[in-house]
C-alpha cells in the first residue's frame, strides 16, 4: 500500500509540473509547491506525538485543495486515519475528509466505501459521529445515486442504537436528509433499510436526550421537505411531544405539528375525554395556540409564526383566538372593546366618562367559566401583550395573513391592531400599522377607532407617521364626521411637522377621491363659506389650504354636483393648484368655466401613443439624414434633441427614453461640431485657442456617456454598445486633438497604443454586435486596423480622421423601459436664512432626506458630497440602514451628514448634492456579454478598463448655511 | 410517607402580612413576614409565638425569605427578627434589600413620628434586621445548609419580586410571592420553569377575575390626560411612592417623547427620587425594552418629569403631577387636589384602590362636595377618573403558572376565602391536582412521594443493560444488584463487590429435593432414562450427562441413587442454588410427574 501511494505521490506531483506547460497563467502561483498531498503526507510521517499530527492538520485544512488532488489527500488521511491511536486526531481527519468531500467539481464516490469501513472499528462515539457527518456530505453530494444513498442510511440505522446522544443525532440526520423518498424506490430495493424510514424515525421521538427527540423531529421535517408525504399517525405522536419538557424539542413538534395540519387538513379526529370528533387543521390550530403561552419565548415566537399560515382553519376556531371573557368577582365584565363599540352604536360617543362605567353587570355561574381553554381561545390575545417584541411581531404578522384571507376575521382583529399602535416598541407599533394597511380592503374604521389610530399621527418618529398617511390612504371611513376628524387631525399633523407636507397631501387626495360622498356635506365648512356673506379669501401658500383643497377636488372629480359649492376664488385656486400641484390635482368638468377648458380625452391611452409615435418618428428623421449638408444636419439634430426634451418634461412616462435618446443626439451633434472645425484645415500648432471647443466637445462627449450608460435604468447590451462605440469616436478625437496640438512624437505613441488596445477590448467585448455596426466608426477601423498596428502615430490619426470623418451615424434602438434615475432633495430645504452655527473643529449633523428613484442598488452607488465655499468637497458614504425602500423603483434615503470646519468670519453657504458612483468593472456592459466572451478578455482587458470610476452628479444642489464659529478659550 | 407541612400565620384565606410556615423534610423555612395594613393593634404582625413556645426562633428556624419589598410582605421583619429575636439568615434580592429599608423607616416614621407609638421597632433596628439579609441573583441556587437549598425566578410585580423554590432533597416547594403574569412598561412578566414541584404556595388576590388587556386600560390613561393637557388643564395623578408610580411615569414619559409634548410633569420628591436612583440601577430587573435600550438612555432618567415644588402648583397652563399619597387622604396629593378641584378643566386620575373613608374613595363613589377640617365644604368640578392599574397575575395567569411549573400540590395563600373556593375548584378541576386553602393558624399537611435517588456502579449498568431488549426510557426495566446503605448514602452495586466491600464470604444458599421414582433398572441406565427424558423436554437448556452418572441442566444437579431399601425405587436428588429457584422447581415437578414409559 505504502509503496502504492508513494507512487500516486509522485504522480501527482508530475502531472501538476506538467500542468506548468500548458496552463501557464493560472497556476503561476501555485509552481514552485509540491503537490498538496506529498506534503502532507510526508508530514504527518514527520509527526511524532498526536500533538503534532493535530497541529499538521490543522495548518493543512486552512489552505484549498484543487479538485484534482483531493482523493490523493483523502487516501493519504485514511491511511494515516487507520494508524492512529488518539481519537483527537482520528476526529480532525473525519472531519478534513468531509470537507474535502464538499471540494466543488470532486465526485465523493470513489471513496465512499473507505469511508464506511472506517465506521466499523470506531470506538469513540465522538469520532464515531464525526464519520457519519462525512457521510452525509458524501451522501448530499451525490444525489443521483440511490444505491449509494440506500447504502448510508443502512449504515446509519445500524448506529441509531449507540449510546452516545451524539451519533445518534448525527444518524437521524443523516436519514433525514438522504432516506428514500419514493415509495416505489424503497420497494425496489429490498434491503432492511428500505423499511419504512418514517417508522424508523418515528421510534426516536420518544428517545430519552432531548437532543435525538429533537433531531428526530428535524429528520421528519427534512423528509417532509424533500417531498416524502408525512402519514397522519405521527400525528397523535408529534402532539405528545409538545408537552416536552426541552424547549427545541417542543420548537421542532409545533413545526411538525403545523406540517400535518398542511398535509391533511380535512382529516377527522377525535377529541380526548369526549366522543366529539374535529378537523384535524381545527385540532392542530387548538394545540398550536396552546403553545402561543408556552413558557419558553422560542416556542412562543414560532407557534406564533406558525398560526399564520393555517388559512384553512375554520372560522369559528379562527374567531375564538381573540376571544377572552373577562370577570371580575365572579361576574360578567364587559371588554373596553365591547364598550367602546356599544358606546358608538348607542350613538353616543364620547361620554362623559364615570366610575363604575366598567362595572361588572350579570353574575356568571362558576361551572361555566373555563379558565384554561383547551382550544383557540385568546391566543392572540396573550400573543399581542406578551413580553418579548418577537413574540408580539410574530403574532401581528400571523394576525395579517389570517385577516388577509378572511374578512370576517379582519373586522374582529381590528380593535387589537388599533390596540398595537401604542406598543412601546416602534418596530411593533410600525408592523401593526403596515398590516392594517394590507387588510384595509376588508374594513371600515369605526370613529372611535379611527380616533385611537389618528392620535399615532402625532408620533414624532417620521416612519411612523408615514406608514400612517399610507395607512388612511386606503382606508375606508364610514361618517363624515370620520373625514372630518381625520382632516383635523391631519393638519394639526401638518402644523407640528411641516416636512410631512408632501405625504400629506397625498393621503388627502385619496381619502378625497375614496370618499366623495362624505366630503360632499363638509365643503361649506372646509372652504368656509358662507351662503350671504363673502368670506375672505384664504392665502394660497397655506400648505393647511391646500391641503384641504386637494381633498375637496379629489372628492370633486367624482361627484359632479360639488363644484356648485366652490366660491369664486376656489375655481381660480384650483386652475393654479392643476398646473403647480398636477400629481395630486386631478382634472376637473367645471361647467360654464372657460378657464378651465377640459382637455381630456374620454380615454387616456391613446394619448399615449401619438407621443410615442412622435419620439419614434423624430428619431426616424434624424437616422436618415445622411446626405443633408453639415448645415443641415446640424440644425434637424438641435431641433430634434429640443422637442425631446420638450416631450420628456410633457409626458412622464417618456421622459426617461426622451432624455436619453436626447443625450445621444448630443454626443453626435458635439461630435459634427467639433469634426466641422475649421482647425482641421490648418497646420495644427497655430490654432491652439481654437482647439478648445473641440478638445472641450470630446471630454463632454465622455461624460455624457457615462451617463447614459450608469444613469439609467432599463438599459440593454444593445444600448451599452453604442454608448460604447460613441465613447471610443470620443477618445478617437481627443487623440487627434491632442495629435494636432502637441510638438513631439513621443506622447503620441503611448496615447496610440492604448487607443489601439481599447479598439481591440472593444472588439472582444462586443463582438456579437459587430454585425449590427456596419458602415460605423469601428467597423471601418476594424478593417484598417492590421494597418493600424504597424503604421506610425501621425499615419494612425490620420486614418482616424478620415475615419471619424467618414463613418455613419449609428441608429440607438430604443429599450422597452428606460427610466432615468432621479433624485430629489427633500431636506435640507435650502431656504433657511439662519445659518447652522456650530463651533469650529467640532462636528455638526446635518439631516438629510432625499428621495430616489429608479436607482438600482442605491447602497452602493449613492454618495452625499458637501461642497465647502473653499472648493473643498468631501464625498460622504451613507449607511446601507439608511437607504428605505417604499416601493418598486423608489428609494428614500435619510441619513446624517457630519460638517466640520475651521472658524469663518461669516456664514456662508455650502452645497449638498448626490451623486450616484460608477466603476466600469461593474459596467453593464460586462455583465450582459456572454459569459464565455468575458472568460476569454478578463486577462488580458488592459488595466484602465478596470479602474475608471467616478461620479455624476444627479440631484439639484442644495445650498446650506452654516457658520463656524471660533472656539471660546 | 414524608410529608410537608404548612401553616399561614398570615394570608391565610387573607390579603395582608404574608407569613407562612413551611417545614419540609425536616427543614422549617419562613416565608414572608408581613404586616396587616388595616390593624393598629397586636394584629398587624403576624403571631410569631405560635412558633414556639420558648424556645428560640433561631434554633426552630432554618431561614426565612422575603419575596419582595411591599409592606405587607416584610412589614414585621424588624419586630421579628430584633425583638422577637432571630439571628438566622434571611434572604431576598438585590432590589428588595435595597428599597426595603427605605420603606421601614417610612413605616416607621409614620407610626412612631405621627401616631405617636411606642414600642415600637427603631431605625437601629432596621439597620441591624437588614446586617441579617443575604442576597440572591435570579436563578442562582443557594445552599442555605447541606439540605436546603433556595433559587428565586422572576415574579414581575414590583423591582425585585421574586418567586422562591426551596428544595430539601427530591420534596420542594415553590413560593410565589406577589406576581403578575402580563408584562407592563417597566417590568417583564413572571416565569418559572418546569419544575415540578411537590407543592405551589400560590398568591390568588385575583382569583375570581379575568382582565382586560393592559393596552386598553393605557390607551385611556394617555388619551384622557393628553386630552386634559391640550385643554390646557391640569392632571392630578395621586399614587404611592413605589410600583405604580414607575409605570406611570415611564408610560407618560415614553408618550411625551413619541407625541413631541411639551406640557411639564412633575414628580412630588421625598421617597420618589430615592426609589428611582435604584430603579436606574437594577436594570436586569426590568423588562426587555428598558433592558435593551439603557445603553442609549436608562429610561428612568426622565427627560420630561421634574421634581414637584409647592409653587408648581399654582403655575398658570397645563401640568400633570404625580403626589404621593395615593388615596387622597393627606399630604400633598391633598393640597395640589383642594387647589386644583373648582375648575373643570382640571382631571384627577386614580390609578389604584381607596380605602374607604379617604377622600379619593369619596370622589369616586361620585360626592362631588366634600366637606374639609374646618367646617369647609369644598366642590369638586374637576373630572374623577378611575384607572385600575394592578399588577397581580389575575385567575388566568394564576393558571398559566401552575401550567408552567406543574406542581403535584397546590396551596392558595393571600386572597379572600370566597374567591379561592372558586380557584380551588378550578384548579382541581383543570389540572387534577388536590389543591389547599388553609385559614391562618391552620396546618396543612401534604403527603409526598418523593424518588429517592441511588447511585449504580458503572459496570453493573451496563451489564444489566446488555441483557434483554434496547432500553426504553417509558419503562421501567429490572434489574438485580445489591442495595449497599453506608454513610447515608444509597449505592446498588454488584453482589460480588458488595460482598468484597463488605468483607463477607459468600454462602452458599442451596435447595435439595428427592424424587422417587419407580424404576427397577440400574442406577445408571435410571440417570441415562432421566437425561434422556429432560434433553428432550428442555431443548433450550445445555443438559449435560457427567461421567460419574450425575446429571446437570444448567447449574443444577440431578443424581438418582438406589433406595437403600426398595431396589426398585430410585432416589432422584435434585440441587440447585437459590438463584435458579424458578429452574430447579420447574425440574422437579417435572420429574415428580414420573418418567415417560421407555420402549426401550
Amino acid at each position: 500500500m505504502a509503496a502504492h501511494l508513494k507512487k500516486r505521490v509522485y504522480e501527482e506531483f508530475t502531472k501538476v509540473v506538467q500542468q506548468q506547460h500548458d496552463d501557464l497563467s493560472t497556476k503561476k502561483l501555485r509552481l514552485t509547491k509540491p503537490s498538496k498531498s506529498a506534503a502532507l503526507h510526508v508530514d504527518l510521517c514527520k509527526a511524532t506525538s498526536p500533538a503534532d499530527a493535530l497541529q499538521y492538520l490543522l495548518q493543512f485544512a486552512r489552505k484549498p485543495v484543487e479538485v484534482e488532488s483531493v482523493e490523493g489527500v483523502v487516501r493519504i488521511l485514511l491511511e494515516h486515519y487507520y494508524k492512529e491511536n488518539d481519537a483527537s486526531v482520528r476526529l480532525k481527519i473525519a472531519s478534513l475528509l468531509g470537507l474535502l468531500s464538499k471540494t466543488a467539481g470532486f465526485s465523493p464516490d470513489c471513496i465512499m466505501d473507505d469511508a464506511i469501513n472506517t465506521l466499523q472499528n470506531e470506538k469513540s462515539h465522538q469520532v464515531l459521529a464525526q464519520l457519519l457527518d462525512t457521510l452525509l456530505v458524501i451522501g448530499t453530494k451525490l444525489p443521483e445515486n440511490p444505491s449509494v444513498r440506500m447504502r448510508l442510511v443502512e449504515v446509519a440505522c445500524k448506529h441509531l442504537t449507540d449510546s452516545s446522544h451524539g451519533v445518534r443525532n448525527k444518524c437521524l440526520q443523516l436519514i433525514g436528509c438522504l432516506g428514500p423518498v419514493e415509495k416505489g424506490a424503497a420497494k425496489e430495493v429490498e434491503s432492511q433499510a428500505a423499511k419504512d424510514v418514517q417508522k424508523i424515525i418515528g421510534d426516536h421521538f420518544n428517545d430519552q436526550d432531548p437532543r435525538v427527540r429533537t433531531a428526530a423531529i428535524k429528520a421528519m421535517l427534512q423528509l417532509h421537505e424533500r417531498g416524502l408525504k408525512l402519514q397522519q399517525a405521527i400525528y397523535s405522536q408529534a402532539c405528545k411531544l409538545l408537552a416536552d419538557d426541552y424547549e427545541q424539542v417542543r420548537s421542532a413538534a409545533v413545526q411538525l405539528i403545523w406540517v400535518l395540519s398542511q398535509l391533511y387538513p380535512e382529516s377527522i379526529v377525535p377529541i380526548p375525554s369526549s366522543n366529539e370528533e374535529i378537523r384535524l387543521v381545527d385540532d392542530a390550530f387548538g394545540k398550536i395556540c396552546h403553545m402561543v403561552s408556552d413558557g419558553s419565548w422560542v416556542v412562543r415566537v414560532q407557534a406564533a409564526k406558525l398560526l399564520g399560515s393555517m388559512q384553512q382553519v375554520s372560522s369559528h376556531f379562527l374567531e375564538q383566538t381573540l376571544d377572552k371573557k373577562l370577570m371580575s368577582d365572579l361576574r360578567r365584565k364587559r371588554t373596553a372593546h365591547e364598550r367602546a363599540k356599544e358606546l358608538y352604536s348607542s350613538g353616543e360617543f364620547s361620554s362623559g366618562r364615570k366610575w363604575g362605567d366598567d362595572a361588572p353587570k350579570e353574575e356568571i355561574d362558576t361551572g361555566a367559566v373555563n379558565l384554561i381553554e383547551s382550544g383557540a381561545c385568546g391566543a392572540f390575545v396573550h400573543g399581542l401583550e406578551d413580553e418579548m417584541y418577537e413574540v408580539r411581531i410574530a403574532a401581528v404578522e400571523a394576525l395579517c395573513m389570517l385577516a388577509q384571507s378572511s374578512p370576517s376575521f379582519a373586522e374582529k382583529c381590528l380593535d387589537f391592531l388599533v390596540d398595537m399602535f401604542n406598543d412601546e416598541i416602534e418596530e411593533v407599533r410600525l408592523q401593526s400599522i403596515h398590516t392594517m394597511r394590507k387588510i384595509s380592503n376588508n374594513i371600515t374604521l369605526r370613529e372611535d377607532q379611527l380616533d385611537t389610530v389618528l392620535a399615532v399621527l402625532e408620533d414624532s418618529s417620521r416612519d411612523i407617521r408615514e406608514a400612517l398617511h399610507e395607512l388612511l390612504c386606503c382606508t375606508n371611513v364610514s361618517t363624515k364626521e370620520g373625514i372630518h376628524l381625520a382632516l383635523v387631525e391631519l393638519l394639526k399633523n401638518l402644523t407640528k411637522y411641516p416636512t410631512d407636507r408632501e405625504s400629506i397631501w397625498k393621503c388627502l387626495k385619496f381619502l378625497g377621491s375614496r370618499h366623495p360622498t362624505l366630503v360632499l356635506p363638509l365643503v361649506p365648512e372646509l372652504l368656509s363659506t358662507h351662503p350671504f356673506f363673502d368670506t375672505p379669501e384664504p392665502d394660497m401658500d397655506d400648505p393647511a389650504y391646500i391641503a384641504v383643497l386637494v381633498l375637496i377636488f379629489n372628492a370633486a372629480k367624482s361627484c359632479p354636483t360639488m363644484p356648485a359649492l366652490f366660491s369664486d376664488h376656489t375655481f381660480r385656486h384650483y386652475a393654479y393648484l392643476r398646473d403647480s400641484l398636477s400629481h395630486l390635482v386631478p382634472p376637473l368638468r367645471l361647467p360654464g368655466r372657460k378657464l378651465v377648458s377640459s382637455p381630456v380625452s374620454p380615454s387616456i391611452t391613446p394619448h399615449e401613443d401619438p407621443s410615442q409615435q412622435f419620439l419614434h418618428q423624430s428619431l426616424e428623421r434624424v437616422y436618415n439624414l445622411q446626405h443633408l449638408d453639415p448645415q443641415g444636419i446640424q440644425e434637424l439634430l438641435e431641433f430634434t434633441i429640443r422637442d425631446l426634451q420638450r416631450l420628456g418634461e410633457l409626458q412622464s412616462e417618456l421622459a426617461g427614453m426622451a432624455d436619453f435618446t436626447a443625450t445621444y443626439l448630443q454626443c453626435q451633434l458635439l461630435l459634427i461640431k467639433a469634426l466641422q472645425e475649421k482647425l482641421w484645415n490648418v497646420a495644427a500648432p497655430l490654432y491652439l485657442k481654437q482647439n478648445a471647443l473641440a478638445s472641450a466637445a470630446a471630454k463632454q462627449i465622455l461624460e455624457e456617456t457615462y451617463k447614459m450608460e450608469f444613469m439609467y435604468s432599463g438599459v440593454e447590451s444593445r444600448q451599452v454598445v453604442i454608448i460604447h462605440h460613441m465613447r471610443l469616436q470620443a477618445k478617437a478625437l481627443q487623440l487627434i486633438v491632442t495629435a494636432r496640438t502637441t510638438r513631439g512624437v513621443e506622447p503620441l505613441f503611448g496615447m496610440c497604443e492604448k487607443f489601439l488596445q481599447e479598439v481591440d477590448s472593444f472588439q472582444r467585448c462586443f463582438i456579437s454586435e459587430l454585425p449590427h455596426m456596419q458602415g460605423s466608426f469601428v467597423d471601418k477601423l476594424l478593417d484598417l486596423m492590421p494597418r493600424l498596428v504597424t503604421s506610425k502615430p501621425s499615419e494612425v490619426v490620420k486614418i482616424l480622421q478620415t475615419t471619424l470623418r467618414q463613418s455613419t451615424f449609428l441608429h440607438l434602438p430604443l429599450p422597452e423601459q428606460l427610466h432615468r434615475a432621479t433624485a430629489n432633495i427633500i431636506e435640507p430645504t435650502g431656504e433657511s436664512d439662519n445659518p447652522l452655527r456650530f463651533t469650529s473643529g467640532l462636528v455638526v449633523a446635518l439631516d438629510v432626506d432625499a428621495t430616489l428613484e429608479h436607482v438600482q442598488d442605491p447602497q452602493g452607488t449613492v454618495k452625499v458630497q458637501v461642497l465647502y465655499p473653499d472648493g473643498q468637497a468631501q464625498l460622504i458614504h451613507p449607511k446601507p440602514a439608511d437607504f428605505r425602500n417604499p416601493g418598486p423603483g423608489r428609494h428614500r434615503l435619510i441619513t446624517q451628514v457630519y460638517l466640520s470646519h475651521t472658524a469663518w468670519t461669516e456664514p456662508c453657504q455650502i452645497e449638498v448634492r448626490l451623486l450616484l458612483a460608477y466603476n466600469s468593472n461593474r459596467s453593464k456592459a460586462s455583465t450582459r456579454i456572454p459569459k464565455s466572451a468575458w472568460n476569454e478578455s478578463l486577462e488580458a482587458l488592459p488595466p484602465f478598463e478596470n479602474g475608471i470610476e467616478g461620479t455624476i452628479p444627479f440631484s439639484k444642489p442644495v445650498k446650506v448655511y452654516i457658520m463656524p464659529k471660533p472656539a471660546r478659550r | 410517607m414524608p410529608e410537608i407541612k404548612v401553616t399561614p400565620l398570615g394570608a391565610g384565606q387573607d390579603v395582608g402580612r404574608s407569613c407562612i410556615l413551611v417545614s419540609i423534610a425536616g427543614k422549617n423555612v419562613m416565608l414572608d413576614c408581613g404586616m396587616h395594613m388595616g390593624y393598629n393593634d397586636d394584629r398587624r404582625f403576624p403571631d410569631f409565638s405560635y412558633i414556639t413556645q420558648n424556645g428560640r426562633l433561631t434554633d426552630f428556624l432554618d431561614c426565612v425569605i422575603i419575596s419582595h419589598f411591599h409592606l405587607d410582605h416584610c412589614g414585621a421583619l424588624p419586630y421579628f427578627s430584633e425583638m422577637v429575636g432571630y439571628d438566622g439568615p434571611i434572604y431576598m434580592t438585590h432590589p428588595t434589600k435595597a428599597i426595603c429599608p427605605i420603606l421601614l423607616e417610612d413605616y416607621r416614621k409614620i407610626t412612631v413620628d405621627k401616631k405617636g407609638e411606642t414600642n415600637f421597632f427603631t431605625s437601629q433596628m432596621i439597620k441591624d434586621c437588614m446586617k441579617k439579609v443575604v442576597a440572591v441573583h435570579l436563578h442562582q441556587t443557594v445552599q442555605v445548609d447541606e439540605e436546603l437549598e433556595i433559587k428565586a425566578y422572576y415574579a414581575g410585580h414590583v423591582l425585585g419580586a421574586a418567586m422562591f423554590q426551596i428544595k430539601v432533597g427530591c420534596e420542594s416547594v415553590v413560593y410565589t410571592g406577589d406576581y403578575n403574569m402580563t408584562p407592563d412598561r417597566h417590568l417583564g412578566a413572571a416565569w418559572v420553569d418546569k419544575c415540578r414541584p411537590d407543592l405551589l404556595i400560590t398568591e390568588s388576590t385575583y382569583a375570581t377575575t379575568i382582565r382586560d388587556s393592559k393596552r386598553c386600560r393605557e390607551r385611556d390613561f394617555l388619551k384622557k390626560v393628553h386630552e386634559t393637557v391640550e385643554r390646557g388643564g391640569k392632571v392630578l395623578i395621586p399614587v404611592f411612592a413605589l410600583g405604580r408610580a414607575q409605570e406611570l411615569c415611564i408610560l407618560l414619559e415614553t408618550f411625551w417623547e413619541r407625541m413631541n409634548l411639551k406640557a411639564p410633569i412633575y414628580f412630588s420628591t421625598g421617597l420618589t427620587e430615592k426609589a428611582n436612583h435604584y430603579y436606574k440601577l437594577f436594570i436586569t430587573w426590568t423588562n426587555q425594552k428598558i433592558r435593551k435600550t439603557f445603553v442609549q438612555r436608562n429610561m428612568f432618567e426622565f427627560k420630561h418629569i421634574k421634581a414637584f415644588d409647592r409653587a408648581f402648583a399654582d403655575n398658570p397652563g397645563p401640568m400633570v403631577v404625580f403626589a404621593t399619597p395615593g388615596m387622597l387622604h393627606a399630604g400633598q396629593s391633598l393640597q395640589i387636589f383642594r387647589k386644583w378641584a373648582g375648575n373643570e378643566k382640571n382631571m384627577v386620575i386614580m390609578p389604584g384602590y381607596c380605602v374607604q373613608g379617604t377622600v379619593g374613595h369619596k370622589i369616586l363613589s361620585g360626592q362631588r362636595k366634600l366637606e374639609m377640617e374646618g367646617r369647609q365644604i369644598l366642590e369638586v368640578k374637576m373630572q374623577v377618573e378611575y384607572m385600575s392599574f394592578s399588577a397581580h397575575a389575575d385567575a388566568k395567569g394564576i393558571m398559566q403558572l401552575i401550567r408552567q411549573a406543574e406542581p403535584r400540590n397546590v396551596l392558595l395563600v393571600h386572597g379572600e376565602a370566597k374567591k379561592m373556593e372558586f380557584l380551588k375548584q378550578k384548579i382541581e378541576q383543570e389540572f387534577h391536582v388536590s389543591c389547599y386553602m388553609p385559614a391562618n393558624g391552620e396546618t396543612t399537611t401534604i403527603l409526598t412521594n418523593p424518588s429517592i435517588p441511588v447511585d449504580i456502579s458503572l459496570g453493573l449498568l451496563k451489564r444489566e443493560a446488555a441483557i434483554g431488549p434496547v432500553p426504553d426510557a417509558k419503562k421501567p426495566k429490572l434489574m438485580h444488584g445489591t442495595l449497599l446503605m453506608k454513610d447515608n448514602s444509597f449505592r446498588l452495586v454488584s453482589p460480588e463487590q458488595a460482598l468484597k466491600e463488605l468483607g463477607l464470604a459468600e454462602h452458599q444458599l442451596r435447595f435439595t429435593c428427592r424424587v422417587h421414582i419407580q424404576d427397577p433398572r440400574k442406577e445408571h441406565e435410571t440417570g441415562l432414562r432421566v437425561y434422556n427424558h429432560l434433553k428432550g423436554v428442555l431443548k433450550d437448556y445445555s443438559v449435560q450427562h457427567l461421567p460419574d452418572g450425575s446429571i446437570t441442566v444448567e447449574s443444577i444437579l440431578i443424581q438418582a441413587t438406589a433406595h437403600s431399601e426398595d431396589q426398585g425405587t430410585k432416589v432422584l436428588l435434585v440441587s440447585w442454588t437459590y438463584q435458579d429457584e424458578e429452574l430447579g422447581s420447574y425440574l422437579t415437578s417435572l420429574l415428580k410427574k414420573g418418567l415417560p414409559q421407555s420402549t426401550a
